[in-house]
C-alpha cells in the first residue's frame, strides 16, 4: 500500500511514493536517483549508506524510508553544490580514498564531527568514523586529512 | 634511474574529485531505466547432493516474474584456467549456496518471493570438508569426471580422486641434504579461510539486445578476460567477441575476488533469455561471503634443515590446499605459490608438493596474495624457530641464506634484481629489533618479530597490455587502457607516464575505464603486474605519440625530426632555438603550409607489452627449466606489539614495512598499498576468523561477526619504507610492481612477535587473544 512521503534532498523538496517496507537507501538512490549512498552490507555494519538526516548521521540501510516523511537528508553531493569543503580538499591532497566506495559515507561521519568538535583529538576522530568500514585505505590518510583540516 | 619530473612524485589521484564528491560511478549506481529485470538466484542449502527435479510452476506465476531459470537452460560451463564450472548446477551440487535456479523480474522484491516458491530436490550425498581426509578419499569424488574435464597445460589433475592439481618441485638430493644437516626441524601449520570483504561486493548487469549484442557491465578486475569467458561459456549460442562488450566503470575494491569470473557469468547468460531488457545480478553481502572467490585454506607440513654455523640445506614441503569445489582459477593459486614456496631464501635442495584439493565449503580461489601469504606463513614461523635452535637471531639466518639476483630460484631460473637485505635490515631499525622493551603495565609484554616476503607475478606467459593516447584540440590526453583503478592508483600513475613522455601536465590527462569496445585489450588487472606491464604499454603508446608529432613537425617545418623534442607542451627544436609549436595547435588540426595545405591531422599513439621470456614449459616431475614468473619485488615486515598476559590481548604499538619495488611512481599511493597491506594483513593475524558449521555452511558471512578493522584499529605508527627502489631493468622507469606484497608478512611476524613475548608458538591462524591466554594459564608453549 504506497503512500507518498515528502522530504528535502540535498535542499530540493522532493515528493515520492513508497511502499511500508522500503528502504530509505534504495528509495535515495533508485527513486530519487542519488546515488552517493551505497550499499555495503545492507545491516548497519559498514557504513557505506551513511546519510545526514535532521542533522545527524544514520544508516540509511537500517531506516523505512515512511520514517523519512518531513526529513532533511543530506548527502555529499549536497555538501559540495557550491564547491569542495575544506574537508574534501584535504583528502584530495591527502590521497586518502582509494577505491572510494566508503568515502561518500566517511566524508559525512567526519563532517558531522568537525561540526560538534572544533578540535576533535586523533582517538576521538577514530571513534567518529569507526562506524565507516574501509577495506583499502588502512585508515591513516583519512585520519590525518580529517585532523589537519581540524588544525585549521 | 633517469632523472624524471612527473614519476616518482606524490601526484593527487586523478579519479580522486570523482570520488570525494559522489560523482564516481559504480555499476550500480548507472541508470538502466525502466525495463530493468532483477534476478534473485535459487541456492543450494547442502554442501554434496544430486538434483533429482526442480518445480518452478509456482513461482513462474507470480505476477512481475519474466523467466525462471535452471541449469538445463545453461548446459554451459566456464572457467579461466579449468572447465570445472557449469553456469548453473547441472546434476548435482556442491557447496551451500551454489546456484541452482534464478528468478527473473519486474522488481526485487517479487523475485525475492517467487524464488521462495521454487522447489527443489536433492539427494544428500556424502560431503567432504577436510582436504586432508578428501585427498585420501577415492569413494567421495567431487568430481567424478575429472580426468575429462580441459585445463591449461601446466595443471596435472588426478582423474578418479579429488586432487585437482599437483605440482611436485624437485631440486638435489634431499635425503642427503637432511643428513648433512645439524639441525632440521619440522612441524605443520594451518593457514584457515579468509574472505576479500571489498565494500562493494560483485555486481553484474548483462544486456543482450535484439540485433544479438550482449553488453555486460561488471564490477570487474578483467573486462576483457570476462569477455573472452562469456564467450566461451555461451559458445553455442555464437557470440563473435566483436559483438560481446565489457564495460567497467569505478569498482569498490578487488582484491583478487573480482578477478576472473565468478557471479557475472549469470548476468550474461540471463540476458540471452530476456532480450531487449537488462538484468541485474547484486549479490547480497552474505552471498558475497559464500560465493564468490573465498581465500583458500592450507595445511602445510614443512621440514627445514641447516648447518650449525645457519647455511639452510634442505626444505621439504606438503600443501595440502582445500580449494573447495571449483577451482578453475584456484588450481594456479596452488601451482605458482608451490613454485615460490621457499620465500625468498635458498636451499639447494628441494622437494616441495603442493596439493588443490576439492571440498565441499565455497568455492575458493585468487587473494591478494595469490597464495603467498598462505604459503609463507609456516616458512616465515619456521624460520624463527629454526633460527632459535641455532643460536642465530632471526634477522641473520635470514640475511645468511637470502636469493640474491641470478641465484638459482626453485625451478632453475635466475633470481631477478633485488635488494632484501636493505629492506630487513631498515625494517629491523625502524623497530629496533633485538632490543628487548619493558611494558608500563606489570600485566603486559612487549614483543617484536619480523618476517621477510616476496612474490612474483603469476601470470600466463603471453599475459599482454596495450594502451592507446589520443590527443584533443586543447592539447589534452586521453589515455585509454583496459587496466582497472581497483583503488591502488593505476589510472593515475598511467597518467604519470604519458606526462612524462609528453610534457603534458597531469592536469590535463584522463585516463578511462575500460570498455572492451574502446579501450585495448589488457588481460587483468592482477599479480601486481599492471605498473609493470600497462606502464610499459602506456609509455611506448606516448612514445609512438611523440614519434608522430616529430614527423609531422619535421615534415611541415623542414627539421630533421631527431633534431626535435618536447618541453612544455610545445616542439622545440635543438638546432633552432627561436623554434616552437604549441601542441594544441597542430594535434587535431594538422600544420597548414604556405600554400594553404595541411600535413598531419589528429595525432594517435599505441602501445602494446607482452613479455617474450617467460614460459611454463617445465619437466613436470620436477619443475625445473621453466620460467613461469617475470620477476619479485621483495620485502619484510616487522611488528611490536604489547600482550596482556591475563586476557591474551593483542595491541600493535608499531609496525615497519620495507618494500623494494624498483622506482616508485608515485610515492603517496605506494604508502597507500603499504597501509591499507598491512591492515588487511593485521586482519587476517587478530580479527578475520570464518566459522563453518556441520553441515558446511559459513556461519558468520557478515561484518558484525566476520571481523575487518575499523578506525579504532590502526596502530598510532606504521613506517613505510619504500625507497629501496632496484631498478626494475624492463619497468617503465624501472618499475615493477606493489600491491599485493604488503599483506604477505603481516601474519608470520605477527606470529613471531607473539613468540618473543610470550613464548608461545601459534601453528594455527588466527592469532586470537583466547588461544594466547588459554595457552599461558596452561603453560603449553605451542598452539596447533
Amino acid at each position: 500500500m504506497k503512500k507518498t512521503i515528502t522530504l528535502t534532498l540535498n535542499g530540493e523538496t522532493r515528493a515520492v511514493d513508497v511502499e511500508p517496507n522500503d528502504i530509505l537507501l534504495d528509495v535515495v538512490r533508485d527513486k530519487l536517483g542519488v546515488k552517493s549512498p551505497k550499499y555495503g552490507c545492507g545491516r548497519g555494519d559498514c557504513g557505506s549508506c551513511t546519510v545526514i538526516m535532521d542533522g545527524r548521521t544514520v544508516r540509511s540501510c537500517l531506516i523505512l524510508a515512511i520514517e523519512a516523511d518531513g526529513a532533511e537528508i543530506v548527502t555529499v553531493e549536497g555538501l559540495c553544490r557550491d564547491g569542495l569543503t575544506p574537508l574534501q580538499e584535504s583528502f584530495l591532497k591527502h590521497n586518502s580514498f582509494q577505491c572510494g566506495y566508503c568515502a561518500p559515507g566517511m566524508t559525512l561521519s567526519a563532517t558531522e564531527l568537525l561540526e560538534r568538535k572544533a578540535s576533535p583529538s586523533r582517538e576521538e576522530v577514530q571513534e567518529a568514523i569507526a562506524g565507516n568500514l574501509c577495506r583499502c585505505t588502512g585508515y591513516t590518510a583519512i585520519i590525518d586529512a580529517i585532523l589537519e583540516t581540524a588544525g585549521k | 634511474m633517469e632523472t624524471t619530473r612527473v614519476v616518482g612524485h606524490s601526484y593527487p589521484r586523478i579519479d580522486g574529485k570523482e570520488k570525494i564528491t559522489g560523482a564516481a560511478q559504480y555499476v550500480d549506481d548507472i541508470e538502466f531505466g525502466p525495463n530493468l529485470l532483477y534476478a534473485e538466484i535459487v541456492e543450494s542449502p547442502h554442501p554434496s547432493a544430486l538434483i533429482k527435479g526442480i518445480d518452478a510452476r509456482a513461482a513462474k506465476k507470480v505476477p512481475g516474474v519474466g523467466a525462471v531459470v535452471t541449469g538445463k537452460d545453461f548446459p554451459y560451463k566456464f572457467g579461466l584456467y579449468m572447465q570445472d564450472r557449469y553456469i548453473l548446477a547441472q546434476d548435482r551440487v556442491r557447496f551451500v549456496g551454489e546456484q541452482v535456479a534464478a528468478v527473473i523480474a519486474r522488481d526485487p522484491k517479487t523475485a525475492r518471493r517467487a524464488a521462495r516458491l521454487v522447489k527443489v530436490d536433492y539427494k544428500p550425498l556424502k560431503p567432504v570438508f577436510d582436504q586432508v581426509r578428501a585427498l585420501k578419499d577415492r569413494k567421495t569424488l567431487i568430481h567424478p569426471d575429472l580426468g575429462d574435464y580441459e585445463h591449461v597445460p601446466w595443471f596435472f589433475p588426478r582423474g578418479g580422486t579429488n586432487i585437482a592439481h599437483h605440482r611436485k618441485i624437485r631440486r638435489g638430493d634431499l635425503k642427503q641434504a637432511f643428513e648433512e644437516s645439524d639441525v632440521v626441524l619440522e612441524d605443520v601449520y594451518h593457514v584457515p579461510r579468509y574472505a576479500h570483504c571489498c565494500l562493494e561486493g560483485h555486481i553484474a548487469v548483462g544486456l543482450c539486445d535484439h540485433s544479438g549484442r550482449l553488453t555486460v557491465w561488471s564490477s570487474s578486475q578483467s573486462p576483457h578476460t570476462q569477455r573472452h569467458l562469456f564467450v566461451g561459456a555461451l559458445q553455442e549460442l555464437g557470440f563473435s567477441h566483436k559483438d560481446v562488450r565489457v564495460i567497467t566503470p569505478y569498482i569498490g575494491g578487488g582484491f583478487g575476488g573480482k578477478a576472473g569470473v565468478t557471479m557475472e557469468i549469470l548476468a550474461a547468460a540471463f540476458a540471452t533469455k530476456t532480450r531487449g531488457m537488462p538484468v541485474k545480478v547484486r549479490w547480497r553481502r552474505d552471498q558475497e561471503f559464500y560465493n564468490t572467490y573465498m581465500r583458500q585454506a592450507v595445511e602445510t607440513r614443512i621440514k627445514i634443515g641447516a648447518t650449525k654455523d645457519g647455511k639452510l640445506t634442505a626444505f621439504e614441503m606438503e600443501n595440502f590446499w582445500d580449494a573447495g569445489p571449483y577451482v578453475e582459477y584456484g588450481a594456479n593459486v596452488v601451482n605458482s605459490s608451490a613454485l615460490s614456496a621457499t620465500g625468498p631464501y635458498y636451499f639447494p635442495a628441494l622437494k616441495i608438493d603442493s596439493y588443490c584439493i576439492y571440498t565441499n565449503l565455497p568455492a575458493a580461489g585468487p587473494y591478494r596474495g595469490f597464495g603467498y601469504s598462505e604459503m609463507l606463513f609456516s616458512v616465515e614461523s619456521h624460520l624463527d624457530r629454526l633460527a632459535k635452535k641455532l643460536g642465530m637471531t632471526p634477522l641473520a639466518l635470514r640475511k645468511k641464506n637470502l636469493l640474491r639476483r641470478g641465484m638459482p630460484l626453485s625451478y632453475g631460473a635466475g633470481m631477478t634484481e633485488n635488494n632484501l637485505e636493505e629492506c630487513l635490515d631498515r625494517v629491523a631499525a625502524a623497530i629496533d629489533y633485538g632490543k628487548k622493551e619493558k611494558s608500563k603495565d606489570p600485566n603486559k609484554v612487549i614483543g617484536k618479530g619480523i618476517a621477510g616476503a616476496w612474490k612474483g607475478p603469476a601470470m600466463p606467459p603471453n599475459a599482454s597490455s596495450s594502451a592507446f593516447i589520443k590527443f584533443s584540440e586543447d592539447g589534452s590526453l586521453n589515455v585509454l587502457v583496459s587496466g582497472i583503478d581497483m583503488g591502488q592508483g593505476l589510472l593515475t600513475v598511467m597518467a604519470q607516464v604519458a606526462s612524462e613522455v609528453l610534457t603534458v601536465p597531469v592536469e590535463k590527462i584522463r585516463t578511462e575505464c575500460p570498455d572492451t569496445d574502446r579501450n585495448p585489450y589488457e588481460w587483468q588487472t592482477v599479480a601486481s603486474h599492471v605498473t609493470w606491464s600497462c606502464g610499459n604499454a602506456v609509455k611506448r603508446a606516448a612514445i609512438d605519440a611523440r614519434d608522430r608529432i616529430f614527423e609531422t613537425v619535421g615534415r611541415a617545418y623542414k627539421y630533421n625530426p631527431e633534431s626535435l623534442y618536447l618541453e612544455d607542451e610545445q616542439v622545440k627544436c635543438s638546432t633552432d632555438p627561436d623554434f616552437a609549436v604549441a601542441f594544441k595547435d597542430f594535434v587535431i588540426d594538422g600544420i597548414m603550409l604556405e600554400d594553404g595545405t595541411f600535413r598531419g591531422g589528429p595525432i594517435v599513439g599505441r602501445g602494446m607489452f607482452m613479455p617474450e621470456f617467460m614460459s611454463t614449459v617445465c619437466d613436470p616431475e620436477t619443475s625445473q627449466g621453466g620460467h613461469p614468473n617475470p620477476h619479485y619485488t621483495v620485502g619484510a615486515g616487522g611488528i611490536v606489539l604489547e600482550i596482556d598476559k591475563e586476557t591474551g590481548k593483542v595491541r600493535v604499538l608499531k609496525a615497519a614495512e620495507g618494500f623494494d619495488c624498483g622506482k616508485v611512481l608515485n610515492p603517496s599511493l605506494v604508502e597507500g598499498q603499504v597501509i591499507g597491506g598491512f591492515m588487511q594483513g593485521l586482519a587476517t593475524a587478530l580479527y578475520e576468523d570464518m566459522r563453518f558449521g556441520e553441515d558446511g555452511a559459513i556461519l558468520n558471512p557478515n561484518f558484525t561477526d566476520y571481523k575487518i578493522p575499523t578506525a579504532l584499529d590502526v596502530p598510532d605508527e606504521i613506517i613505510p619504507i619504500i625507497d629501496v627502489e632496484t631498478p626494475q631493468h624492463d619497468g617503465p622507469y624501472g618499475a615493477r610492481g606493489i600491491g599485493e606484497h604488503t599483506m604477505i608478512p603481516v601474519a608470520p611476524m605477527v606470529a613471531n612477535a607473539v613468540y618473543d613475548a610470550v613464548g608461545i608458538r601459534i601453528k594455527r591462524l588466527p592469532v586470537t587473544a583466547e588461544k594466547i591466554a588459554l595457552a599461558i594459564r596452561e603453560g603449553r608453549t605451542e598452539v596447533e
